[in-house]
């Protein structure tokens, strides 16, 4: 965070009054520690994706192929087609300005380009001047221009400070996704093989080793074995894990970086915690497995085709292993991908005939809401334990902790995974506060960092994103005494650290199943003295 | 400038009717061939709009959740903004349409001291929005009065109710007074908040103006100008009875209404104005949030693509697993070979 001004400083810079200029004059500068480093060809090549080609954001030239121009027409004729969101998306939006100040990026950095109208009227304005009848007469009157290079780079730059949140579309009138726009805009980017590096690496790690940091089976293997060694060290039991164990009931997946950081390590110790003392206590079959070892799904950001073919190894790994079904971990995007898009991409390709509507061998509930993915979030599953009265529980021991809840912006807003989390966290913390409406639930703000835009580069830009989170934060821990921010997603495991650190310094991040692992209490485990964190636990009697 | 540019554009469309019906004395043309057109235009335009969209594939599930998931039976779910039945989603569009639900949640950030952000609530927008179209369609409904031999009493009810207060003579419409309220609060919004106006484009004035200068003409027909209101209904039978004859003497005065209502018509399917369709069509609103629960199929195919399969990973790492004991499907000698 070298070059990142003051929190105070990066503050007072916000001005939310736009220039005098219209925006189609006002050229677009890019701005470093606001974008990303460009992908690298290697990268973009392991995956077949069109043009690899070494580039600088910073350059005149970005090596654009002789014909870009129609391969973006082709490719946006192509999307018109068949997306339909993406067509009305183009013609509908009045301009109201309802999603303007909707959009964290917007809120934290005050460029006007970052309202989400305007986001998506950098590409509509190209739709309009080179696609529809009255824009390509009237031209700019009509609010249409062309397709120029300079046009093209301001996509790349805007489209690339979009996290895909998806906050503006519950505020606009006709639900307009800018979300999907950008996804879309992303898409017509790779074409010309513009992406950034943090997408297109982890991309390539997926597909290769499956999981985004390129951890080979071997190393995937000790790490988690290394976690074992911590749980056996503060608790005296030692998880004994599955990895690509065939005949197991349930596959679960997490994100790679719940294996990776802090403190995203702390909550995969909570789920290695979690399955050791359901194992012991109540038999459960859970297999880990290293060729699916990522959920979360970086091809989301570069393609809807790469995502199809990064989501495809859950199914092929559960039909292999002849799983019954599918249990995620506490990831965004992941699941963003699990509702909306898994079933529809690889249902009927990928998923086996032997996998079955789960059910909860120790509860025996039954997940009708998954019947078909069948795949199951952690959270609906702990919660239905703890209702259930499966497990055995401490609170006292997070007695420390002070919660509050972020909800993570795609499992809130791409499936309504709001209650679930809540239950499971004041199930095992004595102190929980809300933050304040209109920044939580379905209005929840986003970490800053999501959509693949968790890089170092672009740290400014993720403090700007990560104000409103931050400033939400900061109000329950000065009156209330918060101190700890709790989440169900490892983008905001990674991001979240940093941005507190900067706006709240005084409040740590967690994940749910960490907090869980916590208050666990195995039969015969020994005395706990310290938590997942090798920090002191509570006195008991206090 | 892009207000004044579309002040000027309506202007200058009130003119050429002006010059058109008056001087020229072509009230045919805008009493009743541009008036036809323009419904035609209207009706074709936005069948094929609609039809357009129609056509596009809607190849993934993805509505925003705005509320609790169908989860476990004890956790309440949010049947409207989340719904996971048919029924659910009807109740969710006719809230976003006949209510504007999305917009009643609007809010409005500040900045403070320190580094401290806020989030007002802000309903203006919704109000407005509200009362602007609300107004607009009992005006429309109001007009079929002209175009009706008996009046409906459904109509006749609407304006009675309208009139209600009685004011002067002919009796003030509310709604004439909410429509220029709420065309006119749109309008300076757009100009006023710095950031509305950033985004704004010709089109986005454009109807406002002419919308106003609609109601500005009919409303001085109405109560100042005195138009010969039996005429006009015969005029306006005989469009839509197809024994097209001009009345004589309406005045030029209706002739310009009449036009600008034209170029609203057969604007509307060019423009934004297609959001009173679109609204129905839109993905994030109208699909059912339950993709888990059922599949969603998707119309169109990926092209063949590689898929990096369990057998290629695990020739590659065959070794590294085999030595921590990883279960493989294949022997390392056999995998070797
Ligand atoms: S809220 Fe919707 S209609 Fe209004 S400006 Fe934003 S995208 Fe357009
Ligand atoms: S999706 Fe999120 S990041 Fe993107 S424009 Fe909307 S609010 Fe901003």
């Amino acid at each position: 965070m070298s070059d990142l001004p003051r929190p105070e400083k990066l503050f007072a810079s916000i001005d939310y009054t736009p220039p005098k200029a219209d925006w189609m004059d006002v050229p677009t500068v890019i701005k470093p520690g606001r974008y990303c480093y460009a992908a690298n060809p290697d990268s973009v090549n392991y995956v077949g994706l069109p043009n690899a080609h070494k580039w600088n954001p910073l350059d005149e030239d970005w090596g654009l192929p002789e014909n870009w121009q129609e391969i973006i027409f082709n490719g946006l004729r192509e999307r018109l087609h068949k997306f339909r969101s993406f067509k009305i998306f183009m013609d509908i939006c009045v301009r109201c300005g309802a999603c303007a100040d909707k959009c964290h990026f917007f809120i934290g950095s005050g460029d006007p380009k970052n309202m989400p109208v305007l986001r998506a009227e950098l590409l509509r304005s190209v739709y309009r001047g080179e696609f529809t009848t009255f824009g390509k007469i009237l031209g700019r009157f009509a609010g249409g221009r062309k397709l120029t290079a300079s046009v093209l780079k301001e996509w790349w730059y805007y489209f690339f400070q979009c996290s895909e949140c998806r906050r503006c579309s519950v505020f606009c009138p006709y639900g307009i996704d800018t979300a999907e726009v950008t996804i879309i805009g992303r898409e017509l980017l790779n074409l010309l093989g513009l992406n950034i590096d943090w997408i297109a690496t982890p991309v390539a790690n997926c597909y290769r080793t499956g999981n985004h940091l390129g951890i080979q089976p071997h190393a995937f293997f000790d790490m988690i074995d290394f976690f074992c060694d911590d749980i056996e060290d503060i608790t005296g039991i030692r998880p004994e894990p599955n990895f690509n164990q065939k005949g197991a009931d349930i596959l679960f997946v997490t994100p790679s970086g719940d294996v990776f950081a802090d403190p995203g390590t702390y909550t995969c110790m909570g789920y290695l915690m979690l399955f050791e003392y359901l194992k012991r206590e109540y038999g459960l079959s859970v297999t880990w497995s290293t060729y699916a070892s990522e959920g979360g799904n970086f091809g989301f950001f570069t393609s809807h085709e790469t995502m199809k073919r990064l989501n495809s190894k859950m199914y092929m790994e559960a039909d292999r292993l002849g799983v019954k079904w599918i249990l995620g971990g506490e990831c965004g995007h992941m699941w963003r991908v699990i509702h909306q898009y898994m079933d529809t991409l690889n249902g009927p390709d990928f998923q086996s005939s032997r996998m079955e509507t789960p059910v909860n061998p120790i509860t025996g509930t039954v997940f009708k809401n998954a019947a078909s993915t069948k795949m199951v979030h952690i959270a609906e599953f702990t919660a239905d334990l703890i209702k259930h009265g499966k497990l055995n529980l401490n609170k006292k021991r997070n007695a420390n902790v002070h919660l509050t809840w972020h909800d993570s912006c795609n499992p809130a807003r791409g499936m309504g995974l709001l209650d679930e989390p809540r239950y499971v966290a004041k199930s095992v913390v004595e102190k929980f506060t809300e933050m304040p409406e209109g920044t939580i639930r379905e209005q929840t703000f986003c970490c800053g960092g999501g959509a693949g835009l968790n890089a170092g580069e672009n740290d400014e830009l993720r403090m700007m994103g990560g104000l409103p989170r931050a400033n939400a934060v900061k109000y329950v821990h000065e009156k209330y005494g918060v101190n700890m921010l709790g989440c169900v997603c490892a983008i905001d495991r990674a991001v979240l650290p940093n941005s507190m650190a900067y706006w709240v310094p005084e409040v740590s991040v967690c994940g749910l199943h960490e907090l869980v692992a916590n208050a666990l209490v195995f039969p015969g485990e020994k005395e706990r003295e310290t938590d997942l964190r090798g920090e002191d636990l509570p006195g008991e009697d206090e | 400038m892009k207000a004044l540019y579309s002040l000027f554009l309506v202007f200058a469309l009130a003119a050429i009717a002006l010059v058109g019906a008056g001087a020229l004395g072509m009230e045919k043309a805008f009493g009743l061939y541009i008036p036809f057109l323009a419904v035609a235009v209207f009706v074709v335009g936005f069948c094929v709009r609609v039809v357009g969209w129609g056509k596009s594939a809607v190849p993934f599930c993805i509505p925003t959740t705005c509320g609790q998931q169908e989860s476990l039976p004890w956790i309440k779910q949010s049947t409207i903004e989340n719904p996971s039945t048919t029924g659910g989603v009807v109740m969710r569009m006719l809230f976003e349409v006949l209510l504007f639900r999305s917009l009643f949640r609007n809010t409005k950030v500040d900045l403070h001291e320190g580094t401290k952000v806020t989030y007002g609530s802000s309903k203006w927008l919704w109000l407005g929005a509200l009362a602007f179209h609300y107004s607009f369609l009992t005006i429309v409904l109001r007009h079929m009065r002209f175009f009706t031999e008996p009046v409906p009493g459904l109509i006749a009810g609407i304006e009675s109710l309208d009139a209600l207060l009685q004011i002067g003579a002919p009796t003030l419409y509310l709604t004439d007074l909410v429509f220029v309220v709420a065309v006119t609060y749109l309008f300076l919004r757009r100009v006023v908040v710095p950031q509305v106006r950033y985004i704004s484009l010709v089109q986005d004035y454009f109807p406002l103006f002419l919308i106003l200068a609609i109601a500005f003409t009919g409303i001085f027909m109405r109560y100042f100008a005195k138009v010969d209101i039996i005429s006009v209904k015969q005029l306006a039978m005989g469009l839509v009875t197809f024994s097209w004859n001009v009345p004589e003497g309406i005045g030029v005065l209706f002739y310009i209404h009449m036009f600008l209502v034209s170029v609203l018509l057969a604007y509307f399917p060019l423009s934004k104005l297609m959001h009173m369709g679109g609204v129905f069509l839109s993905p994030t609103r109208n699909m059912n949030c339950a993709s888990r629960k059922f599949r969603h199929v998707n119309p169109w195919k990926f092209e063949n693509v590689h898929y990096h399969t369990y057998e290629e990973y695990e020739d590659e790492f065959r070794e590294k697993m085999v030595d921590k004991d990883l279960p493989v499907d294949k022997p390392l000698a056999e995998g070797a070979e």
